[in-house]
């Protein structure tokens, strides 16, 4: 019955976001105020009939009803609960569920705090949205039912790649997902925009939170992938420049730009028809990623089982959504009023030097990631491109990012002089020289990780002198603790997010300083690394729900004082017939202990150890950014849109 | 800047994806005839022998060095498995080859492009699956043998003529269709 009632409840799915693409947009193209309104309700009742094909999934997954062929490709009755629910969107069918859930979510938050919009424009965007839902819902139905039925029921299900059962995979999908498919309603406001043939600061003052939300999102996702890559895969590894990695790398690059265009747009009314353009492209590089880890057209360990019909079916979709919105730029952009000139020196200046260095990363990271798939096709020819390539191409982009970074914060709006900006970063720069200094005298000659260090502490105090220089801090000390009140929050968040990335890019560098010690040793002996003792206690069995273990307990001493007991395990699946091995990582504020159990040999266990310094800053970095971002959210700027009345609620997912 | 160099410019996203959408689609029609396919390549080497090369031993693995002559008259088919450690994918594939070696299928290894350390750790944390383990660090024999990445695998039969190549892990199913298929035809 559950799959009988989710299959139904996605079919009304399709008929409702039907509906909700004819009805408003013919509404606002006729100007009749009753079929824009209907978009609302019919945004409600689409997100309802989602959310129960959505639950009547959830709930398969959880009672592990074996009639249904995605229960019993992908779960087993002794799989815990969390994995069990987590399992839903493991897979194709399910992650696409997923999709579509949080796009009806968007929609319901468009029209749930869009009260605010003109009505034409937000019958549009939920018109846009719509559309967006009929044809990813059409997709599902037509190739990927996430209820299909298997009779007889099989016995049991056949479990889940083991490497995959993880708390952090868990939640990785829904966090990037978010980010994703948030994309879509700045690609719906674009859209509509094209549409009215109109984009304004209150254009961009909309926008903005929808891209700062997913933009948060996506910071998350991102980050949680990265710190699964350490701990499950890692030898120390955190980002592989795998294709997937790459296509959520790509809308992230065009979003950050999208967010600091939409600022121009909103202060300045200029870069409109550029931030269209991004906002497209934003929600563009999502379903790109979409159609390469789905279609089968590359080679990676995060693609779905695939099938050419269904490539072909979402590379449709990718065409219809990003060729028809490109078709519809080509037409109508060219009337928006071209933007005005401003001096290079500015605060948009700034902002302009961010998308350009941001865009070509994107361009960089595009082209590497898709240039072997058309050498392939177009020369017949293999190659691989991998990390060597994009960090050489990367890094002369990243270093004038991260020295304009701090320096574009403090650029006022339209004229600006370089000089008293500098002025204002002195303390800043002889920090990160500092650092500089520091590393290269007790670490050695080793210069990437050095000015790594530099760029960090750069980026930090750079974010730092922002602050002190709004509220005054040096200029008038007695009246700061009231300026720092009044400052908007927006500017908090955007100092707090540029911290942010120093902080990572610390973490970076620090990862660079990385040492490593492997050996065999007998229970009682014990190995030195990085001034502390690492003392394997004994090997004995564990016992999990769906896996036996050996695990290995590890003392780490420092100076004779204790410091941590580690238990790295070689877990076993009998389902699958896979081994798996379990870090142990003992996370300090300085440094990570990295601890992984290899084989047993005549009693004796091989041990890895690893010490990462900075390591956990990375993510830590990750989630300040996506703080960052959350904050600004809550500005005022943002929560009061331009013509609502003063505290209407307009706070963005 | 004149309004119909404007109007051009404002096409051009429309033209790359265009573009794009051609090719992604030549490459979905390729998959479907076996034309464009990103796993098993149809290597210019079937049908043929190995070239001539020697490789020198993973030394802390204590594992046997690997040289073409090791891949002639042998006592039945072997699997020449190009991987590293830094490769996701072979994180992957790494159970399959172990479940060949206790199945007593002979797979050799060619690490590739790899520190010897970090090829150590690999083995020891994952196990080593492998009879013989040659060393390619400058990628010189990988280039001889058309590698284009990690994970790849050839299937050389026992008169060290190579019948078959995988660019990609070898999954569970790839172990299942197309592997075992290669171990009965060639026993």
């Amino acid at each position: 019955m559950i799959g009988e009632f989710g299959h139904f409840a996605l079919a009304l799915a399709l008929a409702l976001a039907l509906a909700q693409t004819v009805l408003p947009i013919l509404g606002a193209a006729r100007n009749e105020p009753r079929l824009m309104a209907a978009a609302a309700p019919l945004a409600f009742g689409h997100l309802l009939a989602v959310g129960a094909a959505f639950l009547a999934l959830i709930t398969a997954f959880v009672v592990n009803d074996t009639s249904v062929i995605t229960v019993v490709q992908n779960s087993h009755s002794a799989k815990p609960l969390l994995f069990k629910v987590a399992g839903a969107w493991g897979n194709h069918e399910g992650s696409m569920l997923l999709w579509v859930m949080i796009l009806a979510l968007c929609g319901g938050a468009v029209a749930a705090f869009g009260r605010a919009l003109p009505g034409a424009l937000r019958a549009r965007v939920l018109g846009v949205l719509g559309l967006v839902a009929v044809g990813f819902l059409v997709f599902i139905l037509a190739t990927s039912n996430p209820f299909g039925r298997v009779w007889p029921p099989a016995p049991d299900g056949q479990g889940l790649n083991p490497v995959l059962q993880d708390p952090g995979l868990a939640f990785h999908p829904p966090m990037l997902y978010l980010g994703y498919v948030g994309y879509a309603v700045t690609f719906a406001f674009a859209v509509a925009a094209l549409i009215e043939g109109r984009v304004d600061a209150a254009w961009g003052r909309w926008v903005r939170p929808w891209a700062l939300g997913s933009w948060c999102f996506l910071t998350l996702g991102i980050t949680l992938g990265s710190y699964w890559a350490y701990y499950e895969l890692g030898w120390g590894g955190y980002w592989f420049w795998d294709p997937v990695e790459n296509a959520s790398l790509l809308p992230w690059l065009a979003g950050t730009a999208l967010l600091h265009s939409a600022v121009v747009v909103e202060k300045r009314e200029a870069l409109k028809v550029w931030s269209v353009l991004l906002a497209l492209l934003a929600f563009g590089f999502s379903l790109l990623g979409t159609f390469l880890v789905r279609s089968g057209v590359l080679n990676s360990v995060h693609a779905f089982a695939n099938d050419p019909a269904r490539g072909v079916f979402i590379l449709g979709l990718l065409l219809f959504y990003v060729g028809g919105s490109f078709a519809l730029f080509a037409w109508r952009a060219p009337s928006m009023a071209p933007t005005g000139m401003f001096a290079p020196l500015s605060r948009e200046g700034g902002l302009v030097l961010n998308n350009l260095l941001l865009c070509s990363m994107a361009a960089v990271v595009l082209s590497g990631t898709l240039w072997p798939m058309f050498a392939d096709l177009l020369f017949q020819q293999k190659i691989s491109v991998g990390p060597p390539f994009f960090n050489t191409a990367l890094l002369p982009l990243a270093v004038p990012l991260i020295l304009a970074m701090a320096a574009g914060a403090l650029l006022p709006w339209k004229r600006a002089r370089l000089w008293p900006v500098l002025q204002r970063l002195w303390w800043a720069a002889l920090i990160a020289a500092g650092g500089v200094a520091l590393v290269l005298a007790f670490a050695g000659w080793r210069i990437g990780p050095a000015f790594g260090i530099g760029g960090g502490l750069w980026l930090v105090c750079g974010a730092l002198a922002d602050l002190a220089d709004r509220i005054g801090l040096f200029r008038r000390p007695a009246a700061a603790w009231g300026r720092a009140l009044g400052l908007p929050r927006a500017a908090w968040g955007g100092a707090l997010a540029h911290a942010g990335l120093g902080v990572s890019v610390l973490g970076i560098a620090g990862m660079g300083l990385a040492s490593d010690r492997l050996a065999a040793v007998q229970p009682g002996q014990s190995l030195s690394l990085a001034g502390y003792e690492w003392r394997l206690d004994k090997v004995a069995d564990a016992i999990g729900p769906n896996w036996t273990a050996r695990r290995a307990t590890v003392t780490v001493l420092r100076n004779g004082d204790l410091v941590t007991v580690m238990t790295p395990e070689r877990r076993f699946f009998p389902v699958g017939r896979t081994t798996t091995t379990e870090a142990a990582i003992h996370t300090t504020f300085l440094a990570d202990l990295y601890a992984v159990m290899g084989e047993e040999q005549n009693g004796a266990a091989v041990l890895r150890l690893h010490y990462n310094p900075l390591a956990s800053w990375i993510w830590f970095g990750g989630g300040i950014m996506a703080l960052g971002g959350a904050l600004s959210l809550t500005d005022r700027r943002i929560r009061v849109a331009a013509p609502a009345p003063r505290g209407a609620a307009k706070a963005a997912a | 800047m004149p309004m119909t160099s404007r109007r051009v410019l404002m096409l051009a996203p429309l033209g790359v994806a265009a573009a794009g959408g051609l090719g992604f689609y030549a490459m979905l029609r390729g998959l479907g005839t076996g034309e464009y396919d990103p796993h098993g390549v149809p290597s210019a080497l079937v049908g043929r022998t190995p070239p001539e090369f020697s490789l020198p031993p993973l030394v802390p693995s204590g594992l046997p060095l690997l040289a073409s002559a090791d891949l002639q008259n042998l006592e039945g088919p072997v699997l020449v498995n190009f991987w590293a450690s830094w490769c996701v994918p072979c994180v992957v594939e790494h159970p399959q080859l172990m479940r060949l070696k206790r199945e007593g299928v002979a797979v050799y290894g060619v690490n590739y492009k790899d520190k010897p350390e970090a090829a150590m750790a690999f083995l020891a944390r994952h196990g080593n699956p492998f009879q013989r383990l040659g060393r390619d660090e400058p990628g010189r024999v990988a280039i001889d043998w058309g590698v284009y990445g990690v994970p790849e695998t050839y299937f050389v039969d026992r008169k060290g003529v190579i019948r078959w190549r995988w660019a990609g892990p070898i999954t569970p199913e790839v172990l299942e269709q197309d592997v075992r298929a290669l171990l009965r035809h060639y026993a």
